[in-house]
């Protein structure tokens, strides 16, 4: 998965280059990086055209790329907002999918479980927002492409009652806003 | 909605007759340890017109109201002996002494020339022999428009109550609450409002947005929530005689919690942006707003004392939720376990507490509390003494307060995956009940008493 991530980095970053002849510069950087003939098989210099024909993954950059090859929850424990190391490596490569599409603009919801009072939780998803905020923050991402909201316990994911949905429902979800390649 | 507006015409209090001594016998008491409801024995009324059966549905909201209250045990008709009741002559206290009734009330229902209805009531002191005087008057007649007949009824149940309990009335009022519809993962949440009783339910917003969290203003037809109008959770008025939605400020971040004064003139609420929650207390007229607490930690769900000096609120600074009480000014306060500080801790004992309400005494505050996977509804003084657990099950929450204090609404799962309803309980524990609604519902709040 981390090497599919690395490609379609990779080929993001020709599309970019491309997209801005104008600096002669970054050319070179890019031919050491990241081969084209390597990019191949992902959609690199035409994409329209690549994509319907080898169907292998999700579109690079796309919502579905964001949700396989990335992550776009995680969740904490109980009454917590800390994050732990599986929680730091998702948001790690949330920052580094977001450094390779810079035009993609997300917002963060904190979520919670049902077994807290209505308003307490709409603090404790705001806090749990502004922890994924902060720490994507710290890896780079410039803060205005950040929104954050509260849904407490009133969006969870997991209808049941029982620890495993409540351990489900306790999450930080990173939603892409606009921006994304489709 | 306007026809709850419509001109209400209840002329109060017109004397009927008889003059009698005034010493009634009769008195139930709210909090008597050792409880036995009182006997009580509503007739059907007397019919002086057309429409005998709205005289019927007077008398059987009258007899329900009483009846939810759990302080009376309404006679069952069959059982009644004296069969020629009239208001104007004394009732055959014997007959009813027979059948163990301590109050007897007796009712006329009238069509008038202009359209209008009117009832006319005495409480009797049955073994007292005498009439019941209410506000000096040996009775009372109510007249008004057909189509506001349960209002009526209602303020004939509360003259009774208040008389014969001394407890401020609350059946002429109204709940509004969340009504909720869908599956969990994809709920709907729209505002609705119904009569105390559950009768005329109605709703209030589309359910285009998830609303939340509705209060009652004490002192106009307003109610204050929270709703994800355009992506963004804030707080909001909503006027329920017009329709009209208008935000309350414009703060970063999201607003939420939000409860009147007591007075009616201000809003308290939450405003949380970067982790941290911090309460506010705006004043409706001036909209200027003035941030009560400071610290890193969550505080939320304020709500105000009746004198409005102290607020008490939810916070999480010692590591869990519990209950604080601060000085509405802001200065230092003695806590009850002895020092001073702006906050004082008022929850000691196991478990987590959060969504005060101070009661309309001033004495008490009703909060939720978790222990050990159960969720409880209780009460404990503002000096942090005297904790007492109303409700138990597995999800009890949201508390608030009748009008005059003496009941409390709130909401149950009573048991994992069952949808919310609403529920109230006396302040003594005793007569828990559900309240009736269309759909599922949570956030209850009362409204006061109607003008």
């Amino acid at each position: 998965m981390n090497t599919t991530f690395k490609l379609a980095a990779a080929a993001a970053v020709v599309l970019s280059i491309s997209a801005c002849a104008s600096q002669p510069e970054p050319v070179e950087q890019v031919e050491e990086q990241a081969p084209v003939e390597v990019a191949e098989p992902a959609p690199a210099p035409a994409p329209v055209e690549a994509a319907p024909a080898a169907p292998v993954g999700p579109l690079a950059g796309s919502l579905e790329d964001f949700r396989v090859n990335v992550g776009e929850r995680v969740y904490f424990d109980l009454n917590g907002y800390r994050l732990d190391v599986d929680d730091q490596e998702i948001l790690k490569r949330q920052a580094a999918w977001l450094s390779s599409y810079p035009g993609v603009r997300i917002i963060v919801a904190g979520n919670c479980d049902e077994r807290g009072t209505r308003e307490y939780n709409l603090a404790l998803g705001e806090r749990r927002a502004s922890i994924v905020k902060d720490y994507l923050v710290s890896l780079g991402v410039d803060p205005s492409r950040v929104d954050t909201i509260s849904y407490g316990k009133e969006r969870p994911i997991a209808a049941g009652s029982d620890e495993q949905a409540w351990a489900l429902n306790r999450n930080g979800f990173t939603q892409i806003v606009s921006g994304a390649n489709s | 909605m306007t026809r709850i507006l419509t001109a209400l015409m209840l002329a109060l209090m017109i004397p009927i007759g008889l003059a009698m001594p005034a010493a009634a016998q009769l008195q139930v008491r709210v909090d008597e340890g050792n409880f036995q409801p009182t006997p009580l024995a509503i007739p059907d009324f007397e019919v002086r017109g057309a429409n005998a059966e709205m005289a019927e549905d007077i008398a059987d909201v009258v007899r329900a109201d009483l009846e939810s209250t759990g302080l009376f045990d309404i006679q069952n008709p069959a059982s009644f002996i004296q069969k020629d009741l009239s208001i104007d002559v004394q009732p055959r206290f014997p007959d009813w002494r027979i059948i163990q009734t301590e109050g007897l009330v007796v009712g006329a229902y009238e069509e008038l020339p202009d359209g209008k209805i009117a009832v006319s009531f005495r409480l009797w002191d049955v073994y007292g022999g005498e009439v019941m005087r209410i506000n000096g008057q040996p009775g009372r007649r109510l007249t008004t428009t057909p189509d506001n007949w349960r209002r009526i009824a209602h303020k004939i149940a509360d003259s009774i109550y208040n008389r014969l309990t001394g407890e401020d009335p609350y059946f002429d009022t109204r709940i509004v609450y969340i009504a909720e519809t869908g599956p969990k993962t994809e709920r709907v949440k729209r505002l609705a409002i119904m009569d105390a009783d559950g009768a005329n339910q109605q709703y209030l917003t589309a359910g285009t947005n998830t609303v939340l969290t509705p209060r009652f203003s004490p002192s106009a037809q307003e109610i204050t929530y929270m709703s994800y109008e355009g992506g963004r959770p804030r707080v909001y008025l909503f006027n329920i005689e017009t329709g009209r939605q208008e935000l309350l400020g414009n703060f970063p971040g999201m607003t939420f919690a939000p409860r009147f004064s007591r007075d009616g003139e201000s809003v308290l609420m939450t405003q949380a942006q970067g982790g941290n929650s911090e309460i506010y207390l705006m004043n409706l007229q001036t909209r200027q707003s003035r941030r009560l607490t400071d610290h890193p930690a969550i505080d939320t769900s304020p709500s105000m004392s009746p004198d409005g000096r102290a607020i008490v609120f939810t916070s999480d600074r010692g590591g869990s939720p519990q209950l604080y009480i601060m000085n509405t000014d802001g200065s230092p306060r003695t806590c009850p376990s002895g020092g001073r500080d702006v906050a004082c801790r008022i929850t000691f004992n196991k478990g987590q507490y959060s969504t005060p309400v101070w009661s309309p005494r001033g004495d008490l505050v009703a909060f939720t509390k978790q222990l050990g996977g159960r969720f409880y509804i209780g009460v404990i003084g503002t000096d942090g003494k005297g904790e007492r657990l109303l409700t138990e099950s597995y999800l009890d929450e949201g508390p608030d307060w009748s009008p005059n204090g003496r009941v409390i609404v709130y909401f149950r799962e009573s048991r994992p995956g069952a949808g919310p309803q609403l529920w109230s309980v006396d302040l003594s524990g005793r007569n828990e009940r559900r309240m009736m609604t269309q759909t599922d519902a949570s956030d209850p709040a009362w409204s006061p008493l109607l003008q």
